[in-house]
């Protein structure tokens, strides 16, 4: 009746990462029962060795390009490039959590097997190549993060974020099971490269197939919409972010960005290029929509952003727009031909922003006070006087995030711009550049509280070692991504969805 | 122009760099080790930059000391510098002009006050690493990369060691440009992709053989729109009349070395952009806008000299000046000649040295009297003679008297403008009444500061002059009287690149006769 898969056909190798994740995962969970209460950090330390691990393990199938578990997963560069930025952000989120979950007195072993399983889901959604695994892996990633925003137990904000982020996260994989319900209806598969196949035949024959599709690729996208939180799906993002404990926002806020944009980009580029209303259409039929999208997410964002007066709220708006800007990448893939560069744009950006968001919220956590207060702009006056090096650091993330050269930010923004012009959507890119400017309102006010506002500087005593170090990585990273932008390139170059396609 | 090996020019690029570094390994503490860190490597960097004049072979009008490394390889982009006659005296002007403002700064007593010093010094280094790298980048996108980065230091210059208003001036001076800039981005990108290529060379070589076509009939062509999207970030920078108004609170909060700089450089980031890009890039579009951006020069050229006569704040006068005199640079660029051309980019040098030089003279009466308005001097010549006899000079030089550099970039201007095809006879005419006006309010300055009776007690017991400011300001004083005298090197060191680049750009001016 059923076929059982071979050994060959499951190709575990190449889904190595993600699965050594898990396992280690399920072990430390256990291992945890055997940690003394105060020295929780060991179960932290064994949970990077394990991000380690993956981190070596996915370096060595970078250039695997096979499927696993029979073409439902699939190893290639980019998966691999967004394993990266995934683990990268999920270690560093772990180094920024040791000692603030200790000084906000909620240390707990399960934490950082919580946030473990997060990063796996994110891993299996990154490689996913089938609509059903994005779904396993979606809810593998929401349900630990629903309980970690919740995290801060007794602060009715941390529990407002949990909440709503579960309520409104339920909503949304509803309606991602629902569009992977009508597109099976209409192609007969969940399979990405299977879509693509018989795509053709339901564009060229019309009718009824036609509409399901469309209506089902509409509500992936409201799904991973949420996901990803773009405009009209963002408004869970700034109460959640000012409610979760901080660490967890910088891991998710790139984490879980990437892993739904990982997801996106491979439905769209791999299973949906040629879904086309008419087959003489030029571009696909849900790039207006995404196009639109982007848009839309650009001006709110960065609009909402500029009234905004406390970092952790600004950041989250902030998060919100550099959503939009990938979204231009997304739409870009729109017009046959340009999945490929879109991607890589996508990508480094991706890469990009993990490292500066990260790195921005290092700070932002480093000055916050142990009962969660202590985040507002105004608590960052004087601070390149009491902390230089920490003001130093927190200015470049917020000259990356404006998009000025030299840091990650602006060669982010160059390749999804260039994505976004070579598909033809001049306005978009127009939109784009308009919107940036209006960025650096917000983030120069960052920078002129710290250097140019008179005052007595925080002493940011949150800026423990591992802090600091997480700090210095983020640092490294945005910078080295600014100044020598071959080395990502070098990787992304490899990135080749559209080989997928028979 | 092969590509071989490690060039000079690199090198000069880099040493402001080499300081930057060695600057963030030295500790707040050794305040005069960062100093003369800082003096040095400047000073290095001016004699290195020597060496390309040196080395700068005259004749040839392409790039020389060409170097070209990947950088974004599969972007099509790259690390590509290189020098012709147009960047090599500006990269001289940006090398001469950086020892004088760092060693202005040694005895600046906002640095004492506020501290920071380090800070303060690697901000130099940063910003004369970007400024160089703006005139020498011959990738689109490494020239935007400089282009941005010149803004950073400066904004931190302005913010934190202005005068009162500084965060202000600094913010706006930030986002204005910035605002400019990025429409600049999309343009790059647009001429980019239409290109497959960065490369500047690569890009105006084809645009000159037809290869590549940015369609340019009438005044909203695509190569119009693309010719504006470069213009208004260089607009903004000059700034052009009426994109000035950041412009007097930049100068007038920055500090002293500040709005040296910003005069003696950064002003011309702008004027040397619309040369290098919007000319030889979109020849039809610059031969069309030619008339209307004339326009807006001649009025910046009649509003700065205006405005500058109104003011009593010594600093804003000459900020306001520098609206006028860049309008004359603006004009001389849009003449679409020779003279015009090769005048207008000596004017660049010359304003930059004048300029900075009133904006060092104003620095060290603040100095002396912590105020800027005018009323409170008089007579300041029979207090501090020999300061006063280079004022005399400084002044004499930026209204443009004969025998001074001045002097001959405007003479230069006035007759490309009206020999010009595409300006002509009314627009001399009316820059000429701006010359005058200019002796006016300069003269009106003199008089007001340096002449009439030292009547007023703070005035009659002013410090003597340091033999550190001497050290500043003798170099100006002798780069005026060179050039004043002997300007004959300096217009054969761009000829054959202004030449060559003339000669691409009045294929496209319709009514000229062509010659075979």
């Amino acid at each position: 009746m059923f076929h059982i898969p071979t050994l060959e056909e499951l190709n575990l190798i190449g889904a190595l990462p993600a699965i050594a994740l898990a396992a280690w995962a399920v072990i430390l969970l256990i291992l945890d029962l055997f940690v003394p209460k105060d020295r929780k950090q060991t179960t932290a330390w064994l949970a990077i060795g394990g991000i380690a691990f993956a981190f070596v393990a996915n370096l060595l199938v970078f250039n695997n390009n096979s499927d696993a578990f029979s073409g439902l997963y699939r190893a290639d560069a980019f998966t691999g490039m967004l394993n990266i930025a995934i683990l990268g952000s999920s270690a560093l989120g772990i180094l920024l959590s040791m000692d603030y979950l200790k000084r906000t007195g909620m240390e707990r072993g399960e934490y950082y097997v919580l946030i473990l399983l997060a990063t796996v889901g994110m891993m299996f959604m990154a490689g996913a190549n089938d609509l059903i695994v994005v779904f396993v892996a979606l809810e593998l990633l929401s349900i630990p993060l629903y309980v970690l925003s919740a995290f801060r137990t007794n602060d009715l904000k941390s529990e407002e974020s949990g909440l709503k982020y579960f309520i409104l996260g339920a909503f949304a994989s509803a309606f991602y099971v629902y569009g992977a319900a009508l597109i099976y209806g209409a192609t007969g598969t969940t399979q990405l490269v299977e879509i693509f196949s018989s795509i053709s035949v339901a564009v060229s024959g019309g009718g009824q197939s036609v509409v399901l599709l469309l209506l089902g690729s509409g509500l992936l996208l409201v799904g991973l919409g949420f996901k990803v939180a773009v405009v009209p799906f963002h408004t869970w993002t700034p109460d959640v972010y000012e409610g979760a404990p901080t660490p967890l926002v910088a891991f998710m806020s790139v984490g879980s960005k990437a892993a739904g944009f990982a997801a996106l980009l491979r439905i769209m580029i791999v299973g949906l290029p040629t879904l086309m209303v008419e087959a003489t259409d030029l571009v696909a039929a849900w790039q207006t929509t995404v196009w639109l999208i982007a848009a839309a997410t650009l001006i709110l964002g960065n609009f909402v952003a500029l009234s905004q007066t406390n970092i952790k709220r600004l950041l989250a708006y902030s998060s919100i727009a550099h959503a939009g800007y990938i979204m231009m990448a997304v739409a870009a893939a729109g017009t046959p031909g340009v999945g490929d560069m879109a991607a890589r744009g996508a990508l480094i950006y991706i890469l990009a922003y993990t490292f500066t968001n990260i790195g921005a919220f290092a700070v932002a956590l480093a000055i916050e006070k142990n009962d969660g207060t202590g985040t507002d702009l105004k608590d960052f006056i004087g601070l390149s006087r009491s902390r230089p090096i920490l003001a130093l650091m927190m200015a470049v993330f917020m000259l990356s995030l404006t998009g000025i050269p030299l840091t990650g930010g602006f060669i982010g923004k160059w390749v999804v711009f260039q994505a976004t012009l070579d598909a033809g959507l001049v306005p978009l890119a127009v939109i784009g550049v308009l919107t940036s400017v209006v960025s650096a309102f917000y983030y120069i006010r960052v920078v002129v509280n710290m250097y140019l506002a008179d005052g007595e500087g925080d002493p940011a005593a949150g800026a423990t070692p591992t802090v600091n170090w997480a700090t210095y990585i983020a640092f490294a990273g945005t910078v080295l991504i600014g100044i020598l932008p071959m080395l990502v390139t070098a990787l992304s170059d490899r990135v080749v969805l559209s080989a997928l396609i028979p | 122009m092969e590509a071989t090996g490690f060039s000079l020019l690199t090198l000069v690029l880099f040493l402001p760099m080499v300081g930057f570094t060695i600057l963030l390994f030295l500790r707040e503490e050794q305040a005069k080790e960062i100093r003369w860190t800082a003096l040095g490597v400047s000073i290095i960097t001016f004699v290195a930059s020597l060496l390309l004049w040196v080395g700068f072979d005259q004749n040839e009008p392409g790039l020389q000391f060409v170097q070209k490394w990947d950088w974004l390889p599969s972007y099509g982009i790259s690390y590509f510098v290189g020098i012709d006659g147009l960047s090599l005296l500006l990269v001289i002007l940006t090398t001469f002009i950086m020892p004088l403002a760092i060693l202005s700064s040694f005895r600046a007593h906002v640095l004492e006050e506020r501290g920071r010093q380090k800070l303060y010094y690697m901000f130099m280094m940063l910003l004369e690493w970007a400024m160089i790298g703006v005139f020498v980048a011959q990738d689109l996108v490494i020239f935007y990369v400089f282009w941005e980065v010149t803004l950073v230091p400066m904004y931190f210059l302005i913010g934190i060691w202005g005068a009162e208003k500084r965060v202000y001036a600094a913010v706006k001076f930030f986002l204005y440009t910035m605002a400019g800039s990025i429409l600049m981005l999309l343009a790059i990108l647009y001429v980019g992709l239409q290109a497959g290529t960065f490369s500047l060379p690569e890009i105006i070589a084809g645009v000159q053989n037809g290869t590549l076509v940015f369609p340019g009939d009438g005044l909203f062509s695509t190569q119009s729109f693309l010719f504006l999207g470069f213009l208004i970030a260089f607009a903004i920078k000059v700034p052009l009349w009426p994109f000035h108004s950041w412009l007097p609170d930049a100068h007038v909060q920055a500090p002293t070395a500040g709005s040296v700089i910003l005069a003696g450089v950064m002003l011309k980031l702008g004027t040397y952009g619309i040369v290098r890009f919007c000319l030889p890039m979109f020849p039809d579009a610059s031969v069309q806008w030619a008339p209307i951006v004339g326009t807006l020069a001649v009025i910046g050229i009649i509003y700065g000299a205006w405005v500058s006569y109104a003011q009593t704040d010594f600093k804003k006068l000459v900020a306001y000046s520098s609206v006028s005199h860049l309008g004359f640079v603006v004009l001389g660029i849009f003449a679409l000649n020779a003279q015009g051309i090769a005048g207008a980019t000596l004017q660049m040098v010359n304003h930059g040295i004048s300029t900075g030089g009133l904006f060092l003279l104003v620095g060290m009466l603040y100095e002396r009297r912590h105020t800027k308005d005018m009323n409170a001097f008089g007579g300041i010549w029979k207090a501090l003679p020999l300061f006063g006899g280079i004022s005399l000079l400084v002044t004499l030089s930026s209204m443009g008297l004969p025998g001074l550099n001045g002097f001959i970039g405007e003479f230069s201007i006035l007759m490309g403008t009206f020999g010009s095809d595409v300006l002509g006879f009314f627009f001399a005419l009316v820059a000429t009444i701006g010359v005058i006006l200019s002796a006016v309010y300069l003269l009106y300055m003199f008089q007001k500061v340096y002449m009439g009776e030292l009547d007023k007690e703070e005035n009659k017991h002013l410090e003597p002059l340091h033999w550190q400011e001497i050290a500043v300001l003798v170099p100006i004083v002798i780069a005026i009287l060179v050039i004043g005298l002997q300007p004959a090197p300096f217009f054969a060191s761009m000829d054959a690149t202004v030449g060559a680049l003339v000669a691409q750009v009045r294929e496209h001016i319709p009514t000229v006769v062509q010659v075979p």
